[in-house]
Formats: C-alpha cells, structure tokens, sequence
C-alpha cells in the first residue's frame, strides 16, 4: 500500500484536495468531519493519512509516508538532510509563502542586511543584550544569518503572533512566513529586501527511504503518470 | 581501546607537566555560552532545558567551565587537565560522532607567554610525534594587531576588530572603507537626509539609537577612504604562508610599513625560540597568518593544530591556543593569560591503525 501524507485541515486540505481532484483521483475524509481518516478513490492501492502538516517531513524521512504534502519551508526546517531523505515531484501552485526578515518600520537606518548587523553590534552595546529575532524557524533563520555574517543576535521562539512581538518589546524583530506582507505592515514593520530566507509553496514530495514492493512501485508510477508528476 | 591507552598516556604526560586533574559539568549554562559565541553555538552544541534552571547545553569543549573554575578559585600559575565526553551537533554530516573524548591541558600564568605557549605546543607535539601530522600554527594577535594600527578610524578599526573571525564578512569591510564597493542607493539617502517615514515608532531600539546610526553613517561617509597602501599590507599578511622561519622573516618585512604589528612579530620571534629550545625546529611547521580565523573564536593569540597529512575529510587531532580575553569576560572584572589545547584520542586511534 502506497501511503499519501496530506494535512489535516483548512484551506491546505481543501486546496490538496482539489489539486488531486483535477487529476481524476478524488481524496476525501471518512466518516464525520473530526475524524482524521481519509479515503482515496480512483486509483488502487493507495490510502490517505491526514496528519499535521508539520508532522509531514518527519514522517517521510522516517519512511512511514510514502508521499506527502507540505510546505518547502517545513520539509527544510525539520529535515536538515532533506535532499537525502526526500525528493520534490511537483509544486502544487498554492500555500505560496516566503520566509523573510521583518524589522520596524521606523527602522529608516536599516535596509539591507549589513545594516542590520551594523545595528545589532550597536544595540547589544547599548542594550548589554543580544538584538532578538521572533521565530519559529530557527535553523533556518540561524543559518541564514550566519552566512550573511550578522552577529549579535539572539533567536527567540515564537509559535504564533510573531508579527506582535515588537510591540510588546519581547523581540526587536521577527523572521516569519508572509504571503501578502499584509500582517507585517498591520504590526508597523517592513521586510528586508535581501532578508528572504526561502521561498514556500505547498509541494508533493516522495520519501526516498520509504520501503516498497514490486506491487507499490508499479501502484507509485501509475499514480505519479496520473498526476503528471512522473 | 587503543583510544583509551592514548587517553591515559596524554593525561600521564600532562600529570608530569604539573597538571592538576579537573573534571567539569557536563552540563552548562546556555546563556553563558550563547554570550561569548552568539547565536551559531545553537547549531553545533545541543541545548536542553528544565523550567528552574531554563536552557542548558551539554559542554561543547571544557574551556568555558575550566577557565570558570580557575577564575572563581585557582592559584597562579595553574596547570589543569582533564578528559571526558564533549557533545556535538552533527546535522550536516551523520557519519561524524555527536559524542567523542577529548583530553586537554590548559595553562593559565602572567609571567613569559612565549613560555607558556612553548610548554603547551611541544607536550601535544611530543604525545603525536609518532603520527603522520603536519602542525600548523597562526597569531591571531598579529592580525588584531595589524587592524588596530590601520590608519583610519576607531569606529571603522571596530567593525574590522568584531569580525575577525568571519573573513567573508571581514573582506566586505575593508572593500567598503576602502571605497572599492558601491555604496547602496538607500544609504546615499539616508545620509542626505533624505529618507523618512510615516511609521510610528515601536519596539525596544529607541529612536535616539536610529538617529545615532545615522549619524554615524554621516561621519562615516565623510572619512576618506581607507588607503590602497594600506589595504596592501593587510593583504599581504593575510597571505603568509610559510613555513615559520621564512613566515617570520615575511611579517618583519610587512611590519617595517605596518609597524603596529611589531610587538605581536617579536612575540611570535619569541616563541619560536622557545618552541627551538625544546627541540622542535621552527621549519618543520607551516605558519598561516589566517590559521584558526574560521573555527576558533575564543583565541586571540597563538593557535595551533595538528592535522592528518594524507586524511584531508578528517578534523585536526588537536587544536589549541591563547585565549586572554576569554578569561577577562569570564573573570567579572578579572583576567590572567592563558593557553591550552585539546587533542582526540579518537582520531589519533584511527591514524595508529593505519599507520
């Protein structure tokens, strides 16, 4: 049995579903609509596990999905080896959203990055503290700035309302998904141009560790020539 | 295990040195490793946590608790060494271990630090001598030295001074003060003092720190641009690499035009004399003058290390240096010069058997 990892809820769901809709396979959710049970028609040999998106890289570097759908942006976080552990089959066209840098809009002085490493330098002097980035990608965003070279910064972890947390003086600045950028001018701050730490859409992605038969690949390669993803 | 023979002879050495045997936690405080090597020590060192205590990480190497240690109560001079697990992060390559031995020596003293750094580099260079090594050494004083007698401003030798240990970020510097990169639009702008906005203020950096930015800047932009002369002689200490008597006659050569540098060139003189007095011949080791710039940021002197001639994928067997400054921000107000090394019985282990 072939196993598709698709999240679990809102527009994510709907979009998944729709997206393998128009390629003639029809996902839908059993039973009532707490339960987290799916079927999977027009094709065979394939059953639906609706989980967290979150959850999606874990378990296709665990082997346990055989596919699954999730964000870039997680699938890199979570699963550092990712190009060992998965691989990208199609980008479904939705969940667009980019991981950038947000600084105070009143922030004139800071514009690039360089900038930012010439304020986090002054304000650490100032301060006697590390200048704090909101997020919840640390990995990411701790990688990112340390290939750009900026120092004196502290990451805090932030699981919801990053964009509020200048405001209430827990961070000076925040890294965090936007789509629209609409949040982030709502809580007064502005993105760094060269601050895009990735760009994120939703994406099929196969588990390259996942054990399969000689009936699963043949089930895989007519599901993937169906879905155009082969 | 042949590891754990090495282990107890290295320690039998340092013993007879005059070592005291220590032993440290094994865990530690993360705030204070996460103020001496910011943020990127999350990536290599594992952190944990209870709601008491908040974030702990398990000991990445033993200087920070040994140099604690010495600093909350130790005599001078003072000898310690110790052996035990350290723990690291491996996220980007899984055959390297997360758990390995090292075992150390670390030598904190006022008095001769070309003795001092001598007496640490030949007991490692003795316990490894029957291994296929090439040493290597650098002076980070050499560089700082250099930066601090550039003639240009304080502010500018600071920012140089801040990223010594990043040289991709060093190099950006430089091209900047030295006028060779373009100065972004939006900061021509600023410095103008044509750029405003209608946000609000919010958060904690005040207004006064952005006008102070600016301002600076504005001093900045008005300084002449760092002297192509200058910058030469930055680049060419940057590139010795030599053994270390040819390297050091190269950097008193550079120190007759960059003669700030020429304190650190006689410490370095000195030290190879003291290295030759205990029978190791300056020009059977390589000398790079940006050794240790990427990976050792607590050094601020001499560094050192003992590499696999013919296994490049392997990490140096041992490595160490002088880290003064560790101490002082270690030391609440206090400081004493000090010098250690560490060495991995692991990886020696691996050469003996292919040896």
């Amino acid at each position: 049995m072939i196993k598709l990892g698709v999240p679990s809820k809102g527009r994510l769901m709907d979009k998944t579903f729709d997206w393998f809709g128009k390629r003639g396979i029809t996902l839908s959710r059993s039973g009532s609509e707490r339960e987290y049970s799916g079927e999977v028609s027009g094709i065979g040999g394939v059953s639906l596990v609706l989980l967290s998106a979150g959850e999606i890289p874990r378990e296709l570097a665990a082997g346990r999905l055989h596919l699954g759908v999730t964000g870039t942006d997680l699938v890199h976080e979570k699963l550092p080896l990712w190009t060992e552990q998965v691989v990208s089959l199609a980008e479904l066209g939705f969940g667009h959203a980019d991981l950038v840098l947000a600084v105070p809009a009143c922030w004139i002085d800071v514009e690039t990055l360089d900038d930012l490493d010439a304020a986090a330098a002054a304000f650490r002097a100032h301060h006697g503290q590390r200048l704090r980035v909101a997020t919840k990608y640390h990995r990411l965003v701790r990688e990112f700035l340390r290939d750009a070279g900026v120092a004196d910064y502290a990451i805090v972890d932030s699981q919801g309302a990053t964009e509020g947390t200048v405001a209430n003086l827990t961070a000076e600045m925040i890294a965090d998904i936007t789509s629209t950028g609409e949040t982030l001018r709502a809580n007064h701050l502005k993105i760094l141009p060269d601050g895009l730490v990735l760009k994120s859409q939703a994406t099929l992605w196969k588990s390259r560790v996942a054990g399969m038969d000689d009936a699963d690949r043949e089930v895989l390669s007519r599901l993937l020539a169906q879905l155009g993803a082969d | 295990m042949a590891d754990t023979a090495l282990t107890e002879a290295m320690l039998a050495r340092f013993a007879e040195a005059g070592a005291a045997r220590v032993d440290a936690p094994i865990l530690l405080d993360a705030e204070t490793l996460l103020d001496l090597y910011g943020e990127d020590i999350r990536g290599r060192a594992y952190v944990t946590s209870d709601a008491l205590r908040g974030e702990q990480m398990l000991r990445p190497d033993f200087t920070v608790p040994v140099v604690q240690r010495h600093m909350s109560h130790g005599a001078e001079p003072a000898r310690y060494a110790y052996a035990g697990a350290v723990f690291r992060k491996q996220e980007r390559d899984p055959a390297r271990p997360n758990e390995y031995t090292q075992v150390g020596y670390e030598l904190f003293a006022r008095d001769d630090p070309a003795a001092s750094d001598a007496e640490v580099f030949a007991l490692f260079h003795a316990a490894l001598a029957h291994l296929p090594l090439r040493a290597a050494m650098g002076d980070i004083g050499i560089l700082t030295a250099a930066v601090q007698g550039l003639h240009t401003t304080e502010r500018r030798r600071a920012a140089l001074m801040r990223h010594i240990w990043r040289p991709r970020r060093f190099r950006a510097l430089i091209d900047r003060f030295a006028g060779r990169s373009a100065v972004p639009a939006h900061r021509v702008a600023l410095v103008a003092g044509t750029v405003a906005t209608e946000a609000p203020h919010t958060g904690l950096r005040a207004p006064a720190e952005i006008a102070a930015r600016i301002e600076a800047l504005r001093e900045d932009a008005a300084e002449p641009p760092l002297a192509a002369g200058q910058v030469a002689l930055l680049d060419a200490l940057l590139d010795v690499r030599e053994t270390a008597d040819n390297a050091l006659s190269q950097l008193r050569d550079i120190a007759v035009d960059l003669p700030a540098i020429g304190a650190a060139v006689d410490g370095l003189s000195a030290r190879l004399d003291q290295v030759a007095s205990r029978g190791i011949a300056p020009e059977t080791l390589d000398f790079e003058a940006s050794y240790g710039r990427t990976s050792m940021e607590y050094y601020d002197g001499f560094v050192f290390g003992f590499h696999a001639a013919k296994r490049a994928d392997l990490p140096p067997i041992a490595t160490g240096g002088r880290y003064d400054a560790l101490t002082a921000r270690l030391g609440a107000g206090q400081a004493i010069p000090a010098v250690g090394g560490v060495l991995r019985p692991d990886l020696a282990a691996q050469l003996e058997g292919k040896a």
